[in-house]
């Protein structure tokens, strides 16, 4: 083990600042990235959905 | 705006009458159709995340706990294992994506111009990450933010090709006609990719020699080596499961129109 507490740990020998705000920026893009998936796919499928289920009431209506 | 691309049979863009093919051809033809590769995508992807974050556990575990406080440079040294890993990304991922989009420019295929859009975004942000963690590893050791020197600038301006391909292939409304362009984008900036490897050797730069290199003994500790590998094989599982989910996006948004995407939902 490197460190001998956790305040060494989060100063990192005076560079806390540059090597958490180099992890943290890269955690929250990958983060964001994967909530814009997701998101991405939820729109897609539900308009795919909602054209179904207007067509299944469409040809109710014709019925 | 594709609702007559969309109706095509899922093989109809491949004029595969006549070739006498391999049973490893065939698999291979068969998964270039996007309504074939949709649900492969969709199996594949979880696997690649889960390798993801036991790989990054384990990077992180080897960068932060194992790996001994550099020498000469402190604890800032700690950012190559997302630095480095972070840069080889932006390089790989855009060869891999103008050889996607330069097939589909060529053969016509739809599903390789697909993944060349839904690798453009994962490409950028790790060049975001290589030049954001470059940025503050700079100032610590060097004094500076950022320097115009041949690595960084050449770095910059893989970005600006990410950004410019996805600008381009969403400004043009028929997307068989915004893959051609963008095709043509990113065929272009790959001249830049061995710009950006070799330029600490062609150019005097700020920036350090090649940290791993096929002809030479690694110039760092064996568990600080680990660390960044292992890093990479992370981010490598990340790519691979972000681009197939995103594909799957865009096989669905350019196939809304088709038979098979209408019967997902049935299903």
């Amino acid at each position: 083990m490197q460190w001998s507490s956790l305040e060494a740990f989060v100063a990192m020998g005076g560079y806390g600042p540059y090597v958490w705000g180099s992890y943290g920026v890269t955690l929250l893009v990958m983060a964001a990235e994967v909530v814009t998936l997701a998101r991405r796919h939820h729109a897609i499928r539900r308009l795919i959905d909602l054209r179904a289920s207007l067509t299944e009431t469409e040809h109710e209506e014709q019925a | 705006m594709n609702g007559a691309a969309g109706g095509r049979s899922a093989l109809a863009d491949h004029n595969n009458d006549g070739l006498s093919m391999s049973g490893q051809g065939k698999l291979l033809y068969r998964f270039a159709s996007p309504q074939a590769f949709y649900p492969l995508a969709g199996a594949l992807w979880p696997w690649f995340a889960a390798a993801a974050m036991v790989l990054g556990m384990a990077g992180l575990y080897i960068g932060f706990l194992v790996a001994p406080t550099d020498a000469q440079q402190g604890d800032a040294y700690r950012i190559i294992f997302i630095h480095v890993p972070a840069a080889w990304m932006s390089m790989f991922i855009y060869i891999i994506m103008a050889a996607w989009a330069g097939l589909g420019l060529v053969l016509n295929t739809r599903l390789s111009s697909m993944m060349a859009s839904a690798l453009a975004p994962t490409g950028a942000m790790f060049t975001f990450v290589a030049l954001w963690t470059g940025a503050l590893w700079g100032k610590p050791t060097w004094g500076a933010w950022w320097v115009w020197d041949a690595r960084l600038t050449s770095e910059l301006l893989l970005l600006f090709l990410y950004l410019g391909f996805m600008a381009l292939h969403g400004a043009i409304d028929d997307p068989r006609r915004a893959d051609k362009a963008a095709a043509v984008i990113a065929l272009v900036g790959v001249v830049n990719v061995p710009i950006i490897y070799f330029s600490v050797q062609w150019w005097n730069t700020l920036h350090q020699g090649a940290s791993v290199s096929m002809t030479a003994a690694p110039k760092m500790a064996r568990i600080m080596l680990w660390g960044m590998l292992v890093m990479a094989l992370s981010f490598w599982g990340y790519a691979i499961a972000a681009t197939l989910v995103r594909v799957r996006s865009i096989i669905l948004e350019r196939e809304r129109h088709s038979e098979w995407v209408a019967r997902l939902r049935a299903a």
